[in-house]
């Protein structure tokens, strides 16, 4: 029998996350080693133009179910969507990325379709019929490969692991197939009503190709402009260790590490930063790792793969500057 | 308000990981174990709600005798009961949520608040999944809660952004840090935990549906070079960056 996958678009304001092309493209990979058949699907309202854009990244086919009940996100009415399209398409395989969406949706969607999730997962391998899933555990400190054994396998991937590849301008748009779910009240137990930007047109560090990060080597909140204006030169987010979070001097959200955000950049440049472990939990899978600080024993030497001795307040404007030249700003 | 707080037993986060000797687990010996972290924010705002509206705090923790500290450091910070809900074998988030909504379908709670993610296996599932066994919402991440007229208003973290969500009672809200700032037990809350008795209760059993085949080491990063010291040493790491890592 050949398996039918399913990879979850997601969308904000009809915008289409990069995340969910990584996985769709993932989707793709493996739909075509398993012989299998992929579809995409997309929820919200008025969500046909932004489908039509997955077709470049893999998928010819894709669901859209509009209601303006869901133009928000609800954790119990899009569940709902996706146990009905799973069951109308009999999927056994269903593709999400792990960004707060997919986190959250996923272990519903699991409890109703009678599924279980690998969480996370930085590998997938085609492995006879099956796909043998790598995920970290222990924050990073090690790795496992995992089998889902249910009716319906749930994967979530790790945002910025899996190549989402430049669209296929010759590809085509994708087919898109408009079903309608039926959504009561009671459908709705929790809904979102409002959304607020934290930081506008700022940069969340999970989703960063280059982050910044400063600690309390900085001495100061008031010199963390420093790590701003060098963020800025390289479009990188800006990201802080628990030490700087919990004095204050920066937004939680900002903060890398076991009880912060798990990052995979392909840049990290830790400014000030120690290295303990469990800043390292967060970060050490970042492709390249730069670290600037005055104590040349800093365990965050261990992981950097180039390192700057000596006092941040002093290198950051000379590398900012040195930056802007190289990238001709 | 009736309230259960799911906690998990977890190793302290300066843990340096060994695998164990089958190959798919680590290996415990020297390990210390702590609260889970995040559990700490949920027994917090569990103590805070009963504190303003009345009613009850539950702990509740699914696994091994050991799990029993955890529930000791529950109720020292205040919680007024514990169960253990008894499995001497490691279990997937599906089987875990599943024994723990099996018994909470008999304790009828008005919320039920488990930690963003266990920082052992990073699952965050647990709470999503015993939502939808128990037929009631759920909401993940969340930074800020309000409780009124059988009702909750809660903010939730996303990237780059928050959400404000609604949700009916009975919910289950997975706690973020940022939510508060737990406290640390009183001398008087940890002499009184020692005479709370904690219930155990054999765990209804599921098979796990994620199975481990191998646990292995990421692979060694290579210690990494340093460039030079000071502000000279900066053009020769942008050019490193530029044309040996060629990431800008
Ligand atoms: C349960 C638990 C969970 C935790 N979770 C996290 C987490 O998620 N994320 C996290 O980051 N931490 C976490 N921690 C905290 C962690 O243990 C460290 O305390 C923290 O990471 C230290 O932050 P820091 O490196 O900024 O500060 P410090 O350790 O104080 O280091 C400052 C560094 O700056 C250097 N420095 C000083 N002056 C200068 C200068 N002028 N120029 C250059 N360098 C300078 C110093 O040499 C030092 O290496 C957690 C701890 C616990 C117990
Ligand atoms: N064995 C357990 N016993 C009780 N609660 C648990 C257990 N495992 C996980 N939880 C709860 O579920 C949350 C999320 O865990 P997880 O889905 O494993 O990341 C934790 O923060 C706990 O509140």
């Amino acid at each position: 029998m050949s398996v039918t996958i399913i990879a979850i678009a997601e969308q904000r304001n009809g915008e289409i996350k990069k995340t969910s092309f990584e996985t769709i493209r993932k989707a793709r990979g493996v739909a075509d080693e398993l012989g299998g058949t992929l579809k995409a699907l997309i929820i919200g309202n008025a969500v046909n133009d932004a489908a039509k854009k997955l077709g470049k990244y893999g998928a010819e086919n894709v669901i859209a179910v509009n209601n303006e009940k869901l133009a928000h996100y609800s954790t119990t009415g899009y569940t709902k969507v996706v146990a009905e399209v799973v069951k109308k398409e009999n999927a056994q395989m269903i593709f999400l990325s792990a960004t707060a969406f997919g986190k959250d949706l996923a272990p519903c969607v699991a409890a109703r379709v009678d599924g279980a999730v690998a969480a996370d997962c930085t590998e997938l391998n085609v492995d006879g019929g099956d796909i043998i899933a790598t995920r970290p555990v222990y924050a990073g400190k090690a790795l496992v490969d995992v089998k889902v054994e249910a009716p319906v396998k749930i994967y979530t991937l790790r945002p910025n692991v899996f190549p989402a590849g430049d669209p296929d301008e010759s590809g085509s748009e994708a087919n898109v197939e408009e079903v309608t779910v039926e959504i009561s009240d009671d459908d709705l137990k929790s809904k979102v009503t409002e959304i607020t930007e934290t930081s506008k047109g700022k940069l969340d560090v999970t989703e960063a190709d280059i982050i910044v990060s400063g600690g309390r080597g900085l001495k100061s909140p008031d010199n963390f402009y420093l790590i701003e204006e060098l963020a800025e030169v390289l479009g990188a987010a800006v990201g802080a260790s628990r030490a700087v979070v919990d004095a204050g001097w920066r937004p939680h959200d900002e903060q890398v590490g076991q009880t912060g955000k798990t990052v995979s950049p392909v840049l990290y440049i830790a400014v000030g930063i120690s290295g303990a472990v469990q800043h390292l939990a967060g970060m050490s899978s970042s492709k390249y790792i730069v670290a600037i600080n005055k104590d040349n024993d800093a365990p965050i030497f261990q992981v950097a793969d180039y390192g700057i001795v000596g006092d941040a307040l002093e290198i950051v404007p000379v590398l900012k500057e040195e930056l802007k030249k190289n990238l001709g700003k | 308000m009736k309230i259960a707080v799911c906690v998990s037993h977890v190793p302290d986060t300066e843990t340096k990981v060994k695998i164990g000797s089958d190959g798919r687990t680590i290996d415990p010996s020297g390990v210390n174990y702590i609260v889970n972290p995040y559990d700490e924010f949920a027994i917090e705002e569990a103590l805070k709600i009963r504190e303003k509206d009345g009613g009850e705090v539950l702990a509740v923790s699914l696994g091994g005798d050991s799990n029993k500290e955890t529930l000791r450091k529950a109720l020292a910070m205040g919680a007024d009961k514990a169960v253990l809900l008894k499995d001497k074998d490691v279990r997937d988030s599906f089987a875990v949520a599943k024994g723990i909504a099996e018994y909470l379908k008999g304790y009828e709670p008005d919320l039920i608040l488990v930690g963003k993610q266990s920082i052992d296996y990073d699952n965050l599932q647990v709470g999503g999944l015993i939502a939808e066994f128990l037929g009631i919402p759920s909401v993940s991440v969340v930074v800020k809660l309000e409780i009124a007229d059988g009702k909750l208003k809660a903010e939730r973290e996303i990237e780059g952004a928050h959400e404000f969500v609604e949700a009916s009672l009975p919910c289950v809200v997975s706690a973020q840090r940022g939510l508060n700032e737990p406290r640390y037990p009183s001398l008087k809350g940890i002499m009184q935990a020692k005479k709370k008795p904690i219930e155990e209760v054999e765990a209804a059993k599921a098979d796990s549906r994620v199975k481990v085949l191998a646990m292995k080491k990421p692979p060694e990063k290579q210690p990494g070079k340093i460039v030079g010291e000071g502000p000279e040493a900066v053009p020769e790491l942008v050019r490193l960056l530029h044309e040996e890592a060629k990431v800008i």
